[in-house]
């Protein structure tokens, strides 16, 4: 579950990416190819990443960042399973958002724009949501919770996403454990 | 014994399969075989190749077409939209705006570069740059010879309507060569192509994109932790001050005044060959005298010549290779003098580690000469020596640096400086350099010989270490010395010397490389097979230490006519011509060095003093993990 | 090796009949489901899921249940159309899985269609309703909040009924969508196979004529035969500029080289157009077919799709009718046992706009980032890895196969003059009916928006119309009657671009229309030449302190100033266009920008630090709003008129929500 910062070096997606890139050569052009290839298989492109792809094509790291900050797509830092965005606009502010962002990178341990240890959230500061009736909000994927006023509200807000991560987890196991009975039922 | 030489070199596979991406220069004068156009520019007929670009066919007429972003055949993306000129295709037709830098002159084509139109579009991309560039000109490194500052005093540009955002910009002076400024830079992509397609290494490169756009390495890295060279070709091609040496004048005259440090200059042989550049000579004008007598008037309190060190390495080389030609190990022997090709292989070829030669650079050899042997003759003590060097070279000041460079605790070199500090200090000292009457090195470590003169220049190395190794292999004083086969600026050269040993002629086989991307050529060769050297002479730089990236500036619309690389080598080779020796192993200041000294070359002290190892390195290291914060 | 070819041929030929017969007499039920983009995100896949549960579930055998493109009308979505020998074809819309298991028990099982769920049921049903509620209205005027009726059911009101004299008349309710008034002035010429076959069949594909073109060019044409044929019609292509695609063709032709490419542009990107993923969703073998004969044409044999990469669903289609077309041997090496050999490969985008310029995307498909180069060369001399290339839009390139099976003669008698053809466009916006419409170049502006688009609703007063995206420009009122052409908009200050129309009504400001447009190039500049780097954030910073209030009169001439010396001085069309939606509002609109800078307001009251709140005489001092403001704006005693602090004030409009008495107002 716990998703390392950094990606080990004999972590075996960079064997699959390995084969992909194998097949590759001789052709032109490549960068790009590479990198989606990597995003597909990583979820995203940190330095690690692009270090691989540089000693596998010959191309340089600074060549193939120019081109992964280049397109939109391409992301360079891992996000989070849901992203919470915290509200800053002015009605917001003044209701105590900063607060509330102060609060949560505590719970999370991390900063803005850095993935929580779990892999489950990701901050962000959001310009102004348009709720600001409802100040100071967050944002959790596309859901709106409002009027924070009582910054404990937050852990059970997060304990809310991290139960459901964990029932699914529980699901997943419990089917492949009914797979297993399928298969010696077999 | 009549020295025997082939006369013509081998090519079996020839190595110019790609384009050279630093050509020589162009002539101004028109040769016949080309084919020509016919076109008017602003109003006067002009006759010029096909292949010339409408900034060339100005310039023939007699016009500058003003551009930051053009450097000849490495950077042409037109990007900075400053060249624009109004052109129809035939005398009647409309006039399109287009960017000079990409439209080449063609048969009848009307061109006017100087319209209200024009200068009005040109002096607004100019306010657009200057509303993102830090504008601070009079505590810019580059004040004064600026291709920007130039350009907006040529068109009237002192501010700039344009208020608002400006690029996030964070120096980074981390490494010991190199400080980048993204404040200044204007985004030319001079620099990206310079090390992408000079030195085929890509450390800089464009990331993001749009207003965000920035120039540097990936990730935000510093570039003390990429794979740069440090080789400062990058420096030569920026416009702007936005990459420039990191500057130590202070710290040197700081060192100058206090009365308890003595400090020693050394200057290398490619210094002489372009400083006078900065003071109004000619390129190719060897100021060698009048550099002596500024040195002392700054208050160096000795000036040696790195060449006498290049005299010494040469004889630590030649034994070296000598020795491996007769064990027949380790060869091809790799020469060491290159800072910047000597991390360039630790980053790219570490495979080739151990056939670099262990000899220190000259300029390591002379620092660690001077605290030991000097010191101990002079009865100076070696702790209040400073050991400074001029070189024409950024990637040197990372070389002084490096941890091993250093005996008992005493740095070999505690500051490198480049040529165009040397010219600064020159100018803020008020010394009036042109009126400095020629004095010479000090002795005991100032004598040199035409071989180490010409350690500046590509094939230099190479030829100064045949002229010993030949008379050496062969037991003769051989009078036919020079070899004309590694001279010149071709990106790589090769050579067969059949020597004649006992009785017997052997067959030598040299060749020399100059940049990056040329030695990439060569070591594959050899990795894969397909060549086989006794001895390779490499250069991080293009051309050599002539045209190091710590020389002074040639300005991008200059070096469409003018390659400054001959001029200066051949003020290099005519002071070989000058001097009474010109074998490395009859310098009578070394000789007297191995007498009261070191014994013999590679003996065990020499060793010590003169020869350092090599390690692999790594780019980009994973930063360690922070989010525990 | 003649009898080879005519062998394969045939098979396609024997393809064709036994298709085309599943297809228009089908022995059962043919079922078709629109799965484009726009169906499956109403919820197509699941309407699709429970028709073949249900169907399966009864053990519906012999019924055969096609996905297919779309047809064009965003509103109705899902469709489900069932097609039935020897009856007439019925159209179900907005099939939700419940109807969809009613329509399969009762039509497909029954035998009955579902009347109430198709096209007449569902608009005889709207009709009926706005009946019952004005007469409810009329009732009750006094005592009832106005009628609303959702978004949707209001965009579909006027297809029908044009005129409130008509309301009684039920029986005049269209049965088939292009009986509706949205498809009157049409002519679907491209699109004509979009929403009818599945376009993950390649046997349906042909049955409707594809690769019957190609057949004729591998058989019967010469390559210059095939170039002629093309500029003969006198085909501009689509993508924006118009340039002659004959023209274009034959500047690669003439070039000797060893490689050539042929490179289909889909890397479709204005905001709000999707004329280029509806044709690669609904009819992907057009554009194959189109490309291979663009090949043979300019000697190439290898060709690149370069699609953006949000576009999953037209990749797995382009994918699958590669696939498909390679097993029956219309890609690959000597296609058709011909001389002639070509294949296609995909290129996914990666999120740049600038990639649809054809030197950026070259250079995005070499890999790099996808920054323009400066033309001369043009891609036809030096390309993709420096070798001729041609590059085509998607559009463009699904005319060629009909050009070539119908002549170009056929062509010129559709469009006008100077550009011959119909034009896809992507209608949005203040406009009643949006979505996917074909019409025949020459068209007016008005016959679009007004025929077509069913008008501004709620009785908006039209204010312009966005051509071209944001590279183009705003056409007003009095240009309506334009005959819509690349030249004519061209002249009017804007441009055909991909075929974007963005309706603007009196609502929206044209400050802020342009402010949108610059902020869209600024996020997607590439950031390499200084005018279109720097020029459009300085655009931007200047439109950004009109709408917020801190502009001078001065800054007008240098917003013109810059626009204009973007157009001269960029390297690429995206810098070169850039200015078009400043210049073009600026021209037309001069009075607004004017407005927003000496009298601080914004006529249209969209800019929001330009809205001034007030409090009117009908405050009652019950002190709701000063509690309820978020920023403590609002003050005032008990029972005395409240006041604003419009320095404080941020705009939200919650005192406006929440005042019982309609006494604060925006102005």
């Amino acid at each position: 579950m716990c998703q390392p910062k950094q990606i080990a070096v004999d972590d075996p997606r960079f064997l699959e990416l390995d084969t992909f890139l194998k097949k590759l050569q001789g052709e032109k052009g490549i960068a790009m190819i590479a990198l989606q290839k990597a995003q597909q298989l990583f979820g995203y492109l940190p330095l690690e990443v692009h270090k691989h792809i540089s000693a596998f094509t010959g191309i340089s790291v600074a060549e193939l960042y120019g081109v992964s900050s280049f397109y939109s797509q391409f992301l360079l830092e891992a996000e989070g399973k849901h992203r919470i965005s915290v509200c800053m606009g002015t009605a917001c502010y003044v209701k105590g958002s900063q607060k509330v962002l102060d609060k949560l990178c505590e719970l999370l341990n991390i900063k803005v724009g850095e993935v929580s240890s779990d892999g489950l959230f990701s901050i962000t500061a959001a310009r102004c949501i348009g709720c600001c009736g409802l100040a100071p909000v967050i944002m959790i994927d596309e859901e709106v919770y409002a009027n924070i006023v009582d910054l404990n509200e937050l852990e059970q807000i997060l304990d809310s996403y991290r139960s459901k991560e964990a029932a699914a987890v529980t699901v997943s196991v419990a089917s492949a454990d009914n797979k297993g009975e399928a298969e010696d039922l077999a | 014994m009549r020295q025997t030489k082939t006369r013509n070199k081998i090519h079996s596979v020839p190595f110019s399969s790609g384009t050279e991406a630093m050509k020589g220069e162009l002539k101004l004068e028109l040769e016949e075989k080309v084919p020509l156009v016919n076109l008017t520019i602003n109003g006067q007929e002009v006759t010029c190749p096909e292949s010339w670009n409408l900034i060339m066919a100005a310039r023939k007429a007699g016009y500058e077409i003003p551009s930051l972003c053009y450097l000849r055949e490495i950077n042409e993306n037109s990007s900075c939209r400053v060249c624009l000129v109004e052109v129809a295709r035939k005398k009647g037709e409309a006039f399109r705006m287009v960017t000079a830098c990409s439209t080449k002159a063609a048969e009848g084509m009307v061109v006017i570069t100087n319209s209200t139109r024009v200068r009005k579009t040109v002096r607004l991309n100019l306010e657009l740059i200057k509303a993102n560039h830090n504008s601070d000109c009079l505590s810019c490194i580059r004040n004064d010879n600026c291709e920007f500052q130039r350009l907006c005093a040529m068109y009237g540009v002192q501010t700039s309507r344009f208020t608002g955002a400006v690029r996030e910009a964070e120096i980074d002076d981390l490494s010991w060569s190199i400080v980048r400024d993204p404040s200044k830079c204007i985004l030319c992509g001079r620099c990206v192509n310079t090390c992408k397609a000079v030195q085929g290494i890509g450390v800089l490169e464009f990331s993001k994109r749009g207003f965000e756009t920035t120039v540097g390495p990936a990730f935000g890295y510093s570039m003390k932790d990429v794979n740069c060279l440090y080789c400062g070709q990058c420096i030569e091609a920026c416009p702007v001050g936005a990459l420039h040496e990191k500057d130590q004048i202070e710290d040197v005259l700081k060192e100058i005044e206090n009365p308890d440090k003595f400090v020693i200059v050394q200057t290398a042989p490619a210094v002489r060959a372009a400083l006078g550049e900065e003071f109004g000579y000619p390129i190719g004008t060897a100021v060698t005298g009048k550099m002596v007598a500024a040195l002392r008037r700054l208050g160096f309190d000795r000036v040696y010549d790195t060449n006498f060190a290049a005299d010494l390495t040469i004889m630590e080389e030649a034994t070296e290779l000598i020795s491996r030609l007769k064990n027949n190990e380790r060869l091809p022997l790799l020469t060491s003098c290159s800072p910047g090709w000597v991390r360039y292989c630790e980053l790219y070829y570490p495979e080739f580690l151990e056939n670099i030669s262990s000899c220190k650079s000259p300029q390591q050899m002379m620092g660690a000469v001077i605290k030991s042997y000097y010191a101990e003759r002079v009865g100076v003590d070696p702790n209040s020596i400073v050991s400074v060097s001029i070189m024409p070279c950024t990637s040197k000041k990372t070389e002084a640096n490096r941890p091993e460079m250093e005996v008992d605790g005493l740095r070999d070199v505690d500051y490198s400086l480049t040529t165009r500090e040397l010219s600064r200090m020159i100018r803020q000292s008020g010394l009036q350099f042109q009126e400095l009457a020629d004095e010479e090195a000090d002795s005991i470590l100032g004598d040199y010989t035409g071989a180490g003169v010409i350690f500046g220049t590509s094939g230099g190395v190479m030829e100064a270490a045949l002229r010993t190794a030949a008379d050496v292999l062969t037991g003769d004083d051989l009078e036919d010395f020079e070899y004309s086969e590694v001279r010149g600026m071709e990106g790589i050269k090769e050579a067969t010397i059949l020597l004649p040993i006992d009785g017997q002629e052997i067959e030598l086989k040299v060749a020399v490389a100059s940049s990056a991307a040329n030695a990439a050529k060569v070591l594959d060769a050899v990795k894969s097979g397909e060549k086989k050297y006794h001895f390779i002479e490499v250069m991080a730089c293009p051309g050599g230490c002539i045209h190091g990236g710590g020389q002074p500036y040639v300005p991008a619309r200059e070096r469409i006519f003018l390659d400054p690389r001959p001029a200066r080598a051949k003020a290099l080779y005519d002071e070989d011509l000058a001097q009474n020796e010109r074998k490395s192993y009859k310098n009578s200041d070394v000789q007297e060095l191995y007498k009261r000294f070191f014994g013999e070359p590679n003996s065990e002290r020499a060793h010590k003093y003169l020869h350092t190892h090599y390690g692999q390195r790594e780019a980009y290291p994973l930063k360690e993990d922070d989010s525990s914060l | 090796m003649i009898t080879r070819t005519r062998t394969s041929w045939e098979n396609i030929s024997n393809l064709r009949r036994r298709t085309l017969t599943e297809l228009e007499q089908p022995e059962h039920f043919r079922v078709t489901v629109g799965m484009a983009t726009c169906g499956i995100s109403a919820g197509a896949d699941l309407t699709f899921e429970a028709i073949r549960q249900e169907a399966e579930r009864n053990d519906l055998q012999d019924i055969s249940l096609e996905i297919t493109g779309c047809i064009g009308l965003c509103s109705f979505e899902p469709i489900v159309e069932i097609y039935e020998k020897g009856k007439e074809k019925v159209s179900y819309v907005k099939v939700d899985p419940v109807k969809a298991i009613a329509i399969v028990r009762q039509h497909l099982i029954g035998g009955e269609p579902v009347e109430e769920f198709t096209l007449r049921g569902f608009l005889r049903e709207q009709h009926e309703k706005k009946q019952r509620e004005a007469e409810a209205h009329s009732y009750l005027s006094h005592k009832l909040e106005p009628v609303t009726t959702t978004e949707l059911d209001s965009r579909s009101k006027d297809l029908v009924i044009e005129d409130e004299s008509e309301e009684s008349d039920l029986a005049g309710l269209p049965e088939h969508f292009i009986d509706l008034p949205f498809y009157k002035k049409q002519k679907r010429q491209v699109l004509r196979n979009c929403g009818y076959i599945n376009p993950e069949r390649i046997d349906e594909a042909i049955a409707v004529g594809a690769y019957a073109a190609l057949k004729r060019v591998l058989t019967e044409m010469s390559a210059q035969a095939v170039i002629d044929c093309i500029s003969d019609s006198g085909l501009r292509g689509r993508g924006g500029a118009g340039f002659p695609t004959g023209i274009k063709w034959s500047f690669a032709a003439r070039e000797k080289a060893e490689e050539k490419y042929f490179i289909c542009n889909a890397d479709e990107g204005d905001p709000g157009a999707f004329m280029d993923r509806s044709i690669l969703e609904g009819d992907p073998h057009a554009v194959l077919e189109a490309m291979i004969i663009g090949g043979y044409a300019i000697g190439a044999s290898k060709g690149y799709i370069y699609v953006r990469a949000e576009y999953p669903t037209a990749v797995k289609r382009l994918n699958i009718a590669i696939e498909q077309a390679r097993e029956l041997g219309l890609l690959g090496d000597h296609i058709m046992a011909s001389d002639f050999s070509f294949d296609i490969e995909l290129r996914l985008g990666a999120g740049a706009f600038v990639c649809g310029e054809e030197t950026a995307l070259i250079a995005s498909i070499e890999g790099g980032r996808g920054m323009p180069r400066n033309k001369p060369p043009f891609p036809a001399a030096h390309g993709l890895f420096g070798k001729p290339t041609i590059i085509n839009n998607v559009e463009t390139l699904a005319n060629i196969p009909a050009i070539i099976l119908n002549g170009s003669q056929w062509f010129r008698t559709i469009g006008t003059e100077s550009s011959p053809g119909t034009k896809v466009f992507a209608l949005g916006g203040k406009v009643e009916h949006t979505g996917l419409l074909e019409v025949p170049m020459g068209i007016t502006l008005r016959e679009v928006i007004f025929d077509i688009g069913g008008g501004c609703p709620d009785n908006k007063k039209f204010k312009a119309v966005q051509t071209g995206g944001p590279s183009g420009g705003c056409i007003t009122e009095n240009k309506l009657d334009l005959e819509v052409d690349f030249d004519t908009l061209k002249a009017a200050g804007s441009m055909m671009g991909s075929g974007g129309l963005i309706v603007m009504d009196e609502d929206n400001c044209m400050v802020d229309i342009a402010r949108f447009y610059t902020e869209f190039t600024v996020d997607e500049s590439c950031g390499q030449c200084v005018p279109c780097r720097e020029g459009t954030k300085r655009m931007l910073e200047i439109l950004e302190r009109i709408t917020g209030g801190h502009a001078e009169m001065d800054d007008l001439d240098l917003l013109e100033e810059l626009g204009e010396h973007l157009q001269v001085s960029s390297l690429c069309a995206l810098g070169q266009t850039a200015a078009n939606p400043v210049l073009s509002t600026l021209r037309q609109f001069r009075d607004e920008y004017e407005t927003h800078i000496r009298d601080k307001q914004c006529p249209s009251h969209v800019c929001k630090n330009l809205l001034g709140y007030i409090i009117t005489a009908n405050c009652k001092g019950c002190t709701k709003c000063a509690r309820i403001c978020p920023v403590h704006a609002i003050s005032g005693k008990p029972r005395e008129i409240h006041e604003i602090d419009l320095d404080v004030c941020i705009r939200c409009g919650l005192c406006i929500e929440n005042c019982a008495f309609n006494a604060i107002e925006r102005r």
